[in-house]
C-alpha cells in the first residue's frame, strides 16, 4: 500500500512540472507580445513597457521566466496583475466560490445519477430504464449553456424561484440551479455508467451465488451489486470534481458568478497573461490533486489494489 | 471407491429405475459437426448485420446523412444566402415567420432559418475532423506505449497524463486567443489537447490484444514483431477506439458551440450555432424560440452522433455477445 | 478477446508458470483429514450423525418431473431443456452427467430458482418435499435457499465476491438462514471453514479471496453451501477449475461431510468417471433431453442409449491404454507388441539438457529485493522421431515454460535445446526463421489462439505466406488439403472464427501448424478445454495424422487420463522439476515416485471395472 501511494505521488510529480510548463509556455511563449498589447489603442510608453517586463522577467530567457515562476509558485506567490493587483487576492475570493459551486454540481450529479443509474439498472429493459435512458442521452446533447438558459428563463424569469444574477451574493441557495445545471451532462454521465455496471454486476456469478445462500433482494442488491457497481463510478466523480472546477467558467459566466472560471475570462479577454496562467495553474494542480485523491481512494475501495500493489 | 454398487440391482427405488429415452427422440448428431446453414460471416460484417438491426442505428443514420447534406450543400436547402452582402436588414428586426423565412429574423434582422442551415457546417466540420485527429494522433500514442512498454510506455503515459490535467476547454480558449481560428485550426487544437482518453484506451487495448494466444502463435510462424503488429494487434484492438472516439464527436460539437458562445471560438462572420444561441439570449425574455432553433439544430446533430457511437458500441462490444 | 482498459481484473486467461506466486498460498498440506474412511459416509443412506433435517428416507427429497424449460432470446424462445425427470432421495448423491450445452446446468439452476432472468419453467413441475416449487413465489424460493437447497458453484475464481471477506461472506449464510448471529456466527464461520479443511481458519476469515488459491476459495465455497446445512447441496462442477490432486481432496472432503450430515448431492459434471465414483444415480443428459438415467454402475457397465455408449467410450479416465492409430495399424506388423516404437526410427528429433528458467519477480516496491523464482529447474528430454513425450504436471509445475523454451519463444537461463544436433540457443534469426517451419506449436486455449479477426483461410495460409509459398491458387491447394486432414469440409475456409466450436477451432489450430509440414507439433494443453468427445475426436485425429505424416509430438498436459492415451513416454513435473520419467506403461503400471502415485490415484472413475470393455 505504500508503495502505491508513494507510487502514484511520484507520478504526480512529472506531471505537475510538464502541465504547468504546458500551461506557462502556451500563454507566453505563443507569437505576440503581452506587453505591447497591453495599452491597446494608447500603446505604453518604451520605459513603462520594460519595467514591467522586467518586473515578469519577460526579459529573460524563457526557461528561466518558468523556472523563476515556479518558485514563486511553491512559496504561494501567484504573480501580480499588470495592474499590480496579486493575482492571490482573487484566488482567495474566488476559490471558494468556485469549490462551492461544483461541490453543489457534483452533489446533484452523484445522488440523482447514482439513483437513477441504479433503477435503469435493475430494471433494464422496462419503460423507466428506457425513460431514463432518453433523458440521459438529451441532458448530454443539449450544451450546458442552453440548459442554463433555459433553467434561467424558466425558474427565474417565469417562475420567480431563484435569482438568475447571482452577482457578489453567493449564497447556497443561490448557487443551487447553477450547480445542478453545472452538474447536469456529468449526471447523464453517472446516470449511464451506473446503470452499465449494475446490469453488468447483475450477471455476476458472484451475484447468483449470493443469491443462492438466500439473502433478501435488498440484501443482493446493497451489499453485493452496489458495492462492485459504484467503485468506477466513484473514479468518474473524482475525475469530473477536477474538471468541473475548469468547466465552470461557462456556467459562472452565464449566473454571473465570480468564481475561477469568471476570473479567467475576464483574464482572458482583457489579456491578462499573468492572472491567466495562475487561474490555468491553479486549476491544473486542483486537477492533478483531485485525481491523486481518487486514485488512493480507489485502493480503500477495492481490495485487490491494495492486495497487487503490496506483491 | 466403488461405494456405488451400494444402491446398484434390486435396491432400487420409485422414480430411479434405469430409463433409457427412445433413440429416435433425441437422434445422435455427428461429433463437433459444422453448421452449414448459416452464411460464413466476419466479426465486422456481423456487426454491420447487428447494426443494420438496430432502430436506433437507423434513426441516428438518417439524421447524420440529413446533417451532413445540410453541411455540405447548405444551398440545398436554404434559397437565402446568409453570407451575402445585405442579407440582414434591421427593418426586420425580431421579424415575425413569414413566408419564405419561416423561423422569422432575429436581432440583426436576419433570416433565422438560413442561419439555422448554414450554421450545421463548421458544427460537423470540427466534430469529424477533431475525432478523426484524435483517432489518429491518440490512436498511435497509445498503440506505441501499449506496443513497445518499458520506459516508452513510461513516458508516453506521463506525456499523457500532462496533457489531460488540462482541461480541453480551458486550453481551447488560451490557445485559440493566439490564432485566428477557422474550423480546422480549431479542430487541430482540440485534437492537440483532446488525444488523451482515446491514447488510454488504445494503450490498454492493444496491451490486452497482446497477450492473446495467437500473438504467441504468429510469432511461433515466424512472423516478425512489424507483422504481427499491423495484421494482428491493430486490427483487433481498433474497436473500442473506434467506439470512444465516436462517442465523443458530440462532445467535440458542443465544446465547439460553447467556444462561440463564449466568444473565443470561430471568428463573429462564421455562422455557427453557438454564437446564435449567445446572441438570442439577448431577447431570450421576448423572442425565446429564437434560442431554440439553433439549440435544436445543435441538440440533434449531436444526439445523432451520440447514438450512432452506442449503436456501434453495442455492435461491436463483445461483451454484450457470446464469444 | 475483451478489453476493458479501466479496470484491472484478472481476466479469463489461463494463469501459468510466467506469474507464479512464489510466496502465494498453496494447497500444501491440506485436506489430510480427507483421508477419513470413505466406507462409513455412505454406509447408510443419510447417514444421521449431524444431520439437521429429518425426511423419511424412503420418500423422494427432489422430484423433477416432465421438466421443460425455455429462454427468450432476441432470436424467438429457445428450449434449453424438455421432459427431463429426475429422482432423488434424501442423503443420496444423484449426477447429472453431459456435455457443454446438454441442459445439465440449467436444469440444477431451475431447482434453486436461479435461472437467468430470460429463462423460464415453462412446463413440468419440481418436488421439493412434496412441494411444487417450480411455480413458488420468489420469496418462498428465497426461504428454501441456504437452508433447505445450498449451492456449491462452479468457478472459485468468480464466485466469490472479490471486495469482501471471506468470513463475511460466510457469516451472511449464517445470518440471512438464522442460524446464528452476531459473535456466535463469527464462531461457527470459523469452525466451518476448519470443517471444510481450510487450515488457519480463523486468520483466513479475515481475509479477501484474492489472497486465497482456487482450491482455497473452492473449500470456502463448500463451507458457505454447507452453512445452513440445507437438506439438498447442488454441486456444479464443484471442482473442475482445479487441479487433480486438489480435486481430489476436495470431494473426499465434500464426500465425506456430506455424507455426515445426511445431505443429498446434486452432483453436475461432465466426467463420467467422477460421476460414477461419486453418485449412487446418474443422469445423462443430452441436447437438452435426458437420455438414460439409473444407478451407477449398471448404466457404465450396461449402457443402453447409444450416446451413453459413447460417452463412456471416449472419456479418458476409463480407458486405460495408448490409442492405436488406424493409420498404423494398417500398415504395421501388428504382431509387434511394443506400440509405435517403428523400426528403425529411433533418431532423436529434440534433445533437452539440463534446461534452468529462472524469473525475477518484479512488481513490488524497489526496496523490497526481487526473489528469484526458478520456474523449470534442470530439466533434461529426448523426444524421437514419431513418437509422443507427455508431460505431465499441475499449474505451477513449469511444464509450459519447457514448451516455450522448446519452441525458442523463450531463452533458458541455463542448459540448452537441440534440434536434430544443432543447439537451438545462438541460432541466428535466420536459422530461427528456417527452424519455426519444423516445429509448431498449438495452444491450449480454442478462443485465443485464433485471431477473431481473420477467416479460417487467412488463418491457415499465414504460415505458408510468410514462409513464401507465393501464388494464391498454391496456397489455397494446400489449405483445402489441410482442411480435410483435420476432417473439416473446405467450406470451412470462408468461415470465421467465431463460427466455429472450441473443438472446430482447435482442428483449425492443429491444421495451422501442419501447413508447414513440419516434424514436430508442441501441444500445450491442446485437447484440456475441449468436451469429452471433442477432445476424443481431437486426440484420434492427433494420433492418426502422427502415423501418416511420421510426427513427433511434445504432448503438455495436466490431465493423466490424456497423457495414457497418447504418449509413449511419459514425464512428470512438479514445481519445475521432474519427478518421473519412463515409457508411459510403466509410469502408470508401477509409478515410482509418491507425487506419481498421487496423480494416478486421482483420475476420477479410473478403479471402476467396465463389463466386456476391453478398455
Amino acid at each position: 500500500m505504500a508503495w502505491y501511494v508513494l507510487r502514484r505521488v511520484l507520478q504526480m510529480i512529472p506531471v505537475f512540472f510538464g502541465a504547468t510548463f504546458l500551461v506557462y509556455f502556451l500563454v507566453f511563449s505563443m507569437p505576440g507580445d503581452p506587453i505591447a498589447a497591453l495599452g491597446g489603442n494608447k500603446p505604453l510608453s518604451p520605459a513603462v513597457q520594460d519595467r514591467l517586463r522586467a518586473e515578469y522577467n519577460l526579459d529573460e530567457p524563457f526557461i528561466v521566466q518558468y523556472l523563476l515562476y515556479l518558485q514563486g509558485l511553491v512559496q504561494g506567490d501567484f504573480g501580480t496583475t499588470f495592474a499590480g493587483r496579486p493575482v492571490i487576492d482573487d484566488i482567495r475570493s474566488a476559490f471558494p466560490v468556485t469549490a462551492r459551486l461544483a461541490l453543489v454540481a457534483i452533489t446533484f450529479e452523484a445522488i440523482l445519477g447514482i439513483i437513477g443509474g441504479v433503477i435503469a439498472g435493475l430494471r433494464k429493459g422496462t419503460w423507466i430504464d428506457s425513460t431514463l435512458l432518453v433523458t440521459s442521452i438529451m441532458v448530454i446533447a443539449v450544451p450546458t449553456f442552453v440548459i442554463g438558459f433555459v433553467a434561467q428563463f424558466v425558474f427565474g424569469v417565469q417562475l420567480g424561484w431563484v435569482t438568475i444574477n447571482v452577482g457578489a451574493n453567493v449564497t447556497w441557495q443561490n448557487l443551487l440551479l447553477p450547480g445542478m445545471v453545472l452538474g447536469a451532462v456529468s449526471f447523464a454521465y453517472v446516470l449511464r455508467l451506473t446503470r452499465t455496471q449494475i446490469t453488468e454486476t447483475m450477471t455476476a456469478d458472484h451475484v447468483r451465488t449470493a443469491t443462492a445462500k438466500g439473502l433478501s433482494r435488498p440484501r443482493v442488491i446493497t451489499v453485493h451489486i452496489l458495492r462492485n457497481s459504484l467503485i468506477p463510478v466513484v473514479t468518474f466523480l473524482g475525475v469530473d470534481l477536477g474538471q468541473l472546477m475548469g468547466g465552470a467558467i461557462v456556467t459562472e459566466g452565464i449566473f454571473n458568478i465570480p468564481g475561477l472560471g469568471f476570473h479567467l475570462f475576464d483574464a482572458i479577454q482583457r489579456g491578462e497573461s499573468t492572472k491567466m496562467v495562475s487561474m490555468v495553474t491553479l486549476l491544473v494542480i486542483i486537477f492533478i490533486i483531485s485525481n491523486l485523491l481518487i486514485d488512493l481512494l480507489y485502493a480503500l475501495l477495492d481490495p485487490r489494489i491494495r492486495y497487487d500493489a503490496r506483491k | 471407491m466403488t461405494h456405488a454398487s451400494d444402491t446398484g440391482g434390486a435396491t432400487t427405488r420409485r422414480g430411479q429405475e434405469h430409463f433409457v429415452a427412445p433413440v429416435d427422440e433425441t437422434p445422435l448428431q455427428a461429433v463437433d459437426a459444422l453448421n452449414t446453414d448459416v452464411k460464413p460471416r466476419s466479426l465486422w460484417s456481423q456487426a454491420w448485420r447487428d447494426l443494420r438491426r438496430n432502430p436506433m442505428f437507423i434513426v441516428s443514420a438518417v439524421l447524420i446523412a440529413i446533417v451532413t447534406a445540410v453541411a455540405a450543400f447548405p444551398q440545398l436547402f436554404s434559397s437565402l444566402d446568409p453570407y451575402a452582402q445585405g442579407a440582414c436588414l434591421l427593418t426586420n428586426r425580431y421579424g415575425d415567420p413569414i413566408p419564405g423565412h419561416p423561423f422569422g429574423f432575429d436581432l440583426q434582422g436576419c433570416d433565422v432559418y438560413s442561419r439555422v442551415i448554414y450554421g450545421a457546417r463548421p458544427s460537423v466540420i470540427v466534430g469529424v475532423v477533431t475525432t478523426i485527429g484524435v483517432f489518429l494522433l491518440g490512436g498511435l500514442i497509445g498503440a506505441m506505449a501499449g506496443w513497445f512498454g518499458g520506459w516508452i510506455d513510461s513516458i508516453l503515459s506521463r506525456l499523457t497524463d500532462v496533457f489531460f490535467a488540462i482541461p480541453l476547454i480551458l486550453a481551447a480558449i488560451v490557445v485559440g486567443q493566439l490564432f485566428a481560428l477557422n474550423p480546422i485550426t480549431l479542430a487541430m487544437i482540440l485534437v492537440l489537447f483532446g488525444w488523451t482518453a482515446i491514447a488510454r484506451i488504445a494503450r490498454g487495448s492493444v496491451m490486452s490484444v497482446m497477450n492473446a494466444e495467437f500473438i504467441t502463435a504468429s510469432k511461433a510462424l515466424g512472423a516478425s514483431s512489424s507483422q504481427n503488429l499491423f495484421r494482428h494487434v491493430v486490427p483487433n484492438a481498433v474497436a473500442p477506439v473506434i467506439v470512444t472516439a465516436m462517442v465523443n464527436l458530440g462532445m467535440y460539437i458542443v465544446l465547439e458551440a460553447t467556444l462561440s458562445f463564449l466568444g473565443v471560438g470561430l471568428p463573429e462572420s462564421t455562422i455557427s450555432w453557438g454564437a446564435d444561441i449567445s446572441s438570442a439570449q439577448t431577447g431570450l425574455y421576448t423572442r425565446p424560440e429564437l434560442l431554440f432553433y439553433p439549440s435544436g439544430a445543435l441538440a440533434i446533430t449531436i444526439l445523432s452522433f451520440i447514438m450512432l457511437g452506442d449503436a456501434v458500441r453495442d455492435a461491436l462490444d463483445p461483451k454484450t455477445k457470446k464469444r | 478477446m475483451s478489453y476493458d482498459p479501466n479496470f484491472p481484473h484478472t481476466s479469463g486467461e489461463p494463469v501459468e508458470e510466467k506469474t507464479a506466486e512464489p510466496a502465494g498460498p498453496r494447497d500444501e498440506g491440506v485436506g489430510d483429514e480427507a483421508e477419513v474412511d470413505l466406507s462409513q459416509v455412505h454406509a447408510t443412506e443419510g447417514g444421521t450423525s449431524g444431520a439437521v433435517h429429518e425426511w423419511d428416507p424412503d420418500r423422494p427429497l427432489l422430484e423433477v418431473k416432465d421438466l421443460d424449460i425455455t429462454f427468450t432470446t432476441s432470436g424467438g424462445d429457445v428450449p434449453a431443456v424438455r421432459g427431463a425427470n429426475l429422482t432423488v432421495y434424501p442423503g443420496q448423491t444423484v449426477a447429472i452427467v453431459g456435455e457443454s450445452g446438454s441442459g445439465k446446468t440449467t436444469t440444477a439452476m431451475a431447482v434453486a430458482g436461479l435461472l437467468a432472468s430470460n429463462g423460464r419453467v415453462s412446463e413440468g413441475s419440481i418436488v421439493f418435499q412434496d412441494e411444487n416449487i417450480a411455480k413458488a413465489s420468489g420469496k418462498r424460493i428465497r426461504q428454501l435457499r441456504g437452508d433447505e437447497i445450498g449451492m456449491v458453484p462452479q468457478d472459485p475464481m468468480s464466485n466469490l465476491n472479490p471486495l469482501w471477506k471471506i468470513g463475511f461472506q460466510i457469516k451472511e449464510s449464517l445470518t440471512a438462514n438464522k442460524v446464528a448471529k452476531g459473535k456466535a456466527a463469527d464462531k461457527r464461520v470459523v469452525e466451518l471453514l476448519e470443517e471444510a479443511g481450510l487450515p488457519d481458519a480463523a486468520r483466513r476469515a479475515k481475509q479477501y479471496p484474492h489472497e486465497f488459491s482456487g482450491g482455497m476459495r473452492q473449500r470456502a465455497l463448500i463451507a458457505m453451501g454447507l452453512a445452513a446445512r440445507p437438506s439438498l447441496l447442488i454441486a456444479d462442477e464443484p471442482t473442475s477449475a482445479l487441479d487433480v490432486t486438489v480435486q481430489r481432496q476436495i470431494l473426499d472432503h465434500l464426500d465425506m461431510l456430506t455424507g455426515q450430515l445426511g445431505i443429498a448431492v446434486l452432483l453436475i459434471t461432465h466426467d463420467l468417471g467422477l460421476a460414477a465414483e461419486r453418485a449412487q444415480h446418474l443422469v445423462v443428459m443430452y441436447r437438452g433431453q435426458v437420455v438414460e438415467s439409473g444407478p451407477a454402475l449398471e448404466i457404465l457397465q450396461n449402457p443402453q442409449h447409444p450416446y451413453t455408449k459413447r460417452l463412456i467410450g471416449a472419456a479418458p479416465s476409463l480407458s486405460s491404454q495408448r490409442m492405436i492409430s488406424s493409420v498404423s495399424s494398417r500398415d504395421q506388423d501388428p504382431a509387434d507388441g511394443e506400440e509405435s516404437v517403428r523400426a528403425g526410427r529411433t533418431d532423436e528429433v529434440i534433445v533437452a539438457e539440463n534446461l534452468t528458467r529462472v524469473f525475477d519477480i518484479r512488481g513490488g516496491a524497489p526496496w523490497v529485493k526481487a526473489a528469484p523464482f526458478t520456474a523449470v529447474d534442470d530439466v533434461s528430454f529426448t523426444l524421437e522421431r514419431g513418437t509422443t513425450l507427455g508431460i505431465v504436471g499441475e499449474s505451477g509445475s513449469g511444464k509450459s515454460t519447457v514448451a516455450q523454451m522448446v519452441l525458442g519463444l523463450l531463452p533458458p537461463t541455463s542448459g540448452s535445446i537441440l534440434f536434430e544436433g544443432q543447439d537451438i540457443g545462438p541460432m541466428s534469426p535466420k536459422e530461427m526463421f528456417a527452424l519455426r517451419r519444423r516445429m509448431q506449436p498449438v495452444f491450449q486455449n480454442p478462443y485465443g489462439s485464433i485471431d477473431p479477426t481473420y477467416s479460417i483461410f487467412r488463418t491457415i495460409e499465414e504460415p505458408l505466406r510468410l514462409h513464401g509459398t507465393r501464388s494464391r491458387s498454391e496456397r489455397e491447394i494446400r489449405v483445402r488439403e489441410l482442411l480435410d486432414q483435420v476432417a473439416l469440409p473446405a467450406a470451412t475456409m470462408q468461415r470465421y472464427p467465431n463460427e466455429l466450436s472450441g473443438g472446430q477451432r482447435q482442428r483449425i489450430a492443429v491444421a495451422r501448424a501442419l501447413a508447414l509440414r513440419p516434424e514436430v507439433l508442441v501441444l500445450d494443453e491442446a485437447v484440456s478445454a475441449l468436451d469429452v468427445l471433442v477432445q476424443d475426436q481431437v486426440l484420434t485425429l492427433l494420433n492418426d495424422l502422427q502415423a501418416e505424416l511420421d510426427l513427433s509430438y511434445v504432448f503438455i498436459t495436466h490431465d493423466l487420463a490424456v497423457v495414457r492415451q497418447i504418449a509413449d513416454r511419459t514425464m512428470v513435473m512438479e514445481t519445475g522439476r521432474v519427478v518421473e520419467h519412463g515409457a508411459t506403461e510403466d509410469v502408470f503400471r508401477d509409478p515410482q515416485q509418491e507425487y506419481t502415485q498421487r496423480l494416478l490415484e486421482a483420475i476420477p472413475g479410473g478403479s471402476i471395472p467396465l463389463a466386456g470393455s476391453g478398455r
